[in-house]
């Protein structure tokens, strides 16, 4: 394997990690509104991100790209491919980003919610005072565990036919016909890049975990 | 923007086919994985250094990289070594091996999470370790696991879907051979992620009653 | 028993039993390390059979450690153990045959919580003593009966009180008929209200001659059926004593500060 396939794959790689900032960022934003939402006391609002989560949770990323790959132009939208994957990768990091958060707003004590009421601070204050940033904190480790999902889901573009590192790897490797040497720089690559967020967030878990043994 | 499902309907027999692919791939998957989980755990609870540096290094690849960087490189690693298997098999080998580097972590959690005394009260009684581990360790350690394992499975339900890129015998496989013949894909894709979902459901909803009848006792 | 009071107030170098009583359970000159730390150190004691002894120190003293090493949760380093006439080594057949003889309550309790209390009670009598179902079930409800719990039979751990779990815990000791009981801090895990029903326990069980070791700093309960009191200090027994003489005028400095620091918690 010559400079300029590594050059490719490392171009690949710049794919992939754009495509998982753009799914985290957007997942971000919507996952907020989706948690928010989700432990909303109208079940108007609730019920709907049940099915959101239950939906993105329940099928495989692949088909939620599928679905986002051929769905949006029937819908009028003239989107290029990494637009379509985008979307798709937005939409299921928002529902497990939701989830994750939604599991954490709950888990902060209702005592903090009693207190906030008692000192008389309006609802959103409660939430974004007092409840959020606690909720933030504790979601903090199953946050970088989901990003580390994430970004080996982009690999999932490849088959939709998107040159990330995945797809890069599999044109090298039927170039030069040495898969197991570019399919394991291609792992190591992906190693590279997840696995300190993995350690990142073991140790934020550790942390968590003796804090509360305390 | 016409959609026509009719040409799906009608192939609804291979769709059949291939979901009970998709769950004859999660199943088997799962068996190899468990049967990993428990040795890689037995492996680590010897506490020798290379054997334990080796699982943990498995564990670590297997956690920090795509499933389907992992089923490529063994797609065409076995033939390599010299071993020939049919795509299907080398499926449930692949999910086997990304779903044992989960159970290793999750059966490790479970085994320490049941308190050193349940297994102390059990040697003071005069019962055997061995006894101790069957009688008294087993059930709380296997609940305690439960549910992290039902929800693997269904993950592993899902990553069967990837299984498609080698042309392994499962639904998206299935699926994409009705899309290459009627060029419907998106009724292809919608149909399919619809019967994911309806598996998915199912699925859950079966292994928390199965749950619940196996763990019927009171918890703490 | 009166023999025994006027030679337990001396010293342990000193100490004399009766000819008659043979040691039910004797240690000499146990040592036990965790790594680099001397947890034991040359360990020196015995207790004849019906006697009752509270061990108590600061924490850290190795009380748990000496009785957690006469029924070989603990493995020690050197010296010898005998328990009821077998010698304990790490041979599974010594340490099956001493764990036979005695048995242990937690502070944790640590019942099964898969199994309900009468299980609980039979697990080890149809296991160990190899009892019929009928026989383990018979035994178990006399011995829940006597603690007191016999309604609670088909009630899961989970479903009982702290205080209701330790007597259960006794009860399931108390199952395998031992010759001599160990206690490792019983009621430091309960509920204030809950101290007592298992005390109340323990002492019926003093009462009809259990040999009985138990590790407390329920200091009402030691005045009330201790024979002797040991203290022990950084693996060490630092005092040996009758309990009112324990209480009333300890011989040694630690013991002192010790008990100065106990009754100022009550």
């Amino acid at each position: 394997m010559g400079i300029q396939e590594l050059t490719y794959l490392l171009q690949g790689l710049l794919w992939t990690l754009f495509l998982t900032v753009i799914g985290f960022v957007g997942g971000i934003l919507f996952g907020i509104v989706v948690a928010v939402l989700r432990v909303s006391p109208s079940p108007w609002l609730r019920i709907p991100m049940i099915c959101w989560i239950g939906v993105f949770q329940g099928t495989p990323l692949l088909m939620q790209l599928f679905v986002a790959y051929f769905g949006l132009p029937l819908l009028g939208f003239n989107f290029p491919a990494w637009a379509a994957v985008s979307v798709a990768l937005t939409a299921h990091a928002s529902a497990f980003l939701g989830e994750i958060w939604r599991g954490a707003i709950q888990a902060v004590p209702s005592g903090q919610s009693e207190a906030a009421n008692a000192l008389g601070l309006p609802g959103w204050s409660r939430m974004v005072d007092v409840v959020m940033p606690q909720a933030f904190k504790l979601s903090l480790p199953a946050t970088v565990g989901f990003l580390v999902q994430l970004l080996k889901g982009t690999s999932l573009a490849a088959i939709v036919g998107f040159i990330e590192l995945t797809r890069a790897g599999t044109i090298v490797s039927n170039q030069i016909y040495k898969p197991l040497l570019v399919f394991g720089v291609v792992g190591a690559l992906y190693c590279a890049m997840c696995w300190p967020l993995s350690l990142w967030g073991r140790r934020l878990e550790q942390r968590m975990a003796a804090g509360a043994a305390k | 923007m016409t959609l026509d499902f009719s040409v799906v309907a009608d192939a609804w027999k291979s769709l059949l086919f291939g979901a009970l692919g998709t769950l004859f791939l999660a199943f088997s998957g799962m068996v190899i994985a468990m049967v990993v989980g428990v040795t890689g755990v037995v492996i680590l609870r010897m506490q020798m250094r290379i054997p334990s540096l080796l699982v943990t290094l498995f564990v670590e690849i297997i956690r920090n990289t795509p499933f389907l960087v992992q089923i490529f490189f063994l797609f065409f690693a076995l033939p390599l070594a010299g071993v020939r298997l049919n795509p299907t098999v080398t499926a449930i080998l692949a999910l086997g091996l990304n779903g044992g580097a989960y159970a290793i972590e999750i059966i490790r959690g479970g085994v320490e999470s049941i308190p050193k005394g349940q297994t102390e009260a059990g040697l003071a009684l005069g019962l055997h370790k061995h006894e101790v581990f069957r009688l008294i360790v087993l059930i709380p350690a296997l609940r305690a696991i439960y549910p992290s394992l039902a929800s693997q499975f269904i993950l592993l339900t899902l990553t069967t879907a990837i299984c498609t890129s080698i042309s392994a015998y499962e639904l998206t496989s299935v699926g994409q051979r009705i899309e290459a013949e009627t060029f419907r894909s998106f009724e292809v894709y919608f149909t399919l992620t619809s019967i994911y979902l309806v598996i998915s459901l199912v699925t859950m909803w079966l292994l928390a009653a199965l749950g619940r009848w196996a763990f019927s006792y009171p918890q703490r | 028993m009166r023999e025994i009071d006027v030679t337990r107030t001396h010293d342990s170098a000193s100490r004399a039993f009766p000819k008659e009583a043979a040691p039910m359970i004797e240690m000499r000159q146990v040592e036990k390390f965790y790594g680099p730390f001397h947890a034991l150190k040359g360990i020196d004691f015995s207790v004849t059979k019906g006697e009752k002894i509270v061990l108590c120190g600061p924490s850290g003293s190795g009380k748990s450690t000496l009785i957690r090493c006469i029924n070989h949760l603990e493995p020690i380093a050197s010296g010898e153990i005998v328990v009821a006439g077998h010698r304990l080594s790490d041979s599974q057949d010594a340490v099956d045959a001493v764990r036979r003889e005695v048995g242990m309550v937690f502070q944790q309790f640590n019942l099964f919580p898969h199994k309900t209390v009468l299980e609980n009670c039979i697990l080890a009598p149809m296991r160990v003593r190899k009892l019929s179902r009928a026989e383990a079930e018979e035994t178990a409800r006399k011995y829940l009966e006597r603690v007191r719990i016999g309604d609670q039979a088909a009630k899961y751990p989970a479903q009982l009180s702290g205080g209701q779990q330790q007597r259960v815990a006794i009860a399931r000791a108390l199952c395998m008929e031992p010759k001599a009981m160990l206690f490792d801090e019983p009621t430091s895990a309960l509920d204030p209200e809950m101290v007592k029903e298992v005390l109340d326990t323990m002492v019926s069980l003093a009462r009809d001659g259990m040999t009985m070791i138990c590790v407390t700093h329920e200091m009402g309960f030691a005045r009330q059926v201790a024979d002797r009191v040991i203290f022990m200090a950084d693996g060490e027994i630092v005092e040996e004593n009758a309990p009112d003489a324990f209480f009333s005028n300890p011989r040694h400095e630690r013991s002192r500060a010790f008990l100065g620091e106990i009754l100022a918690h009550h």
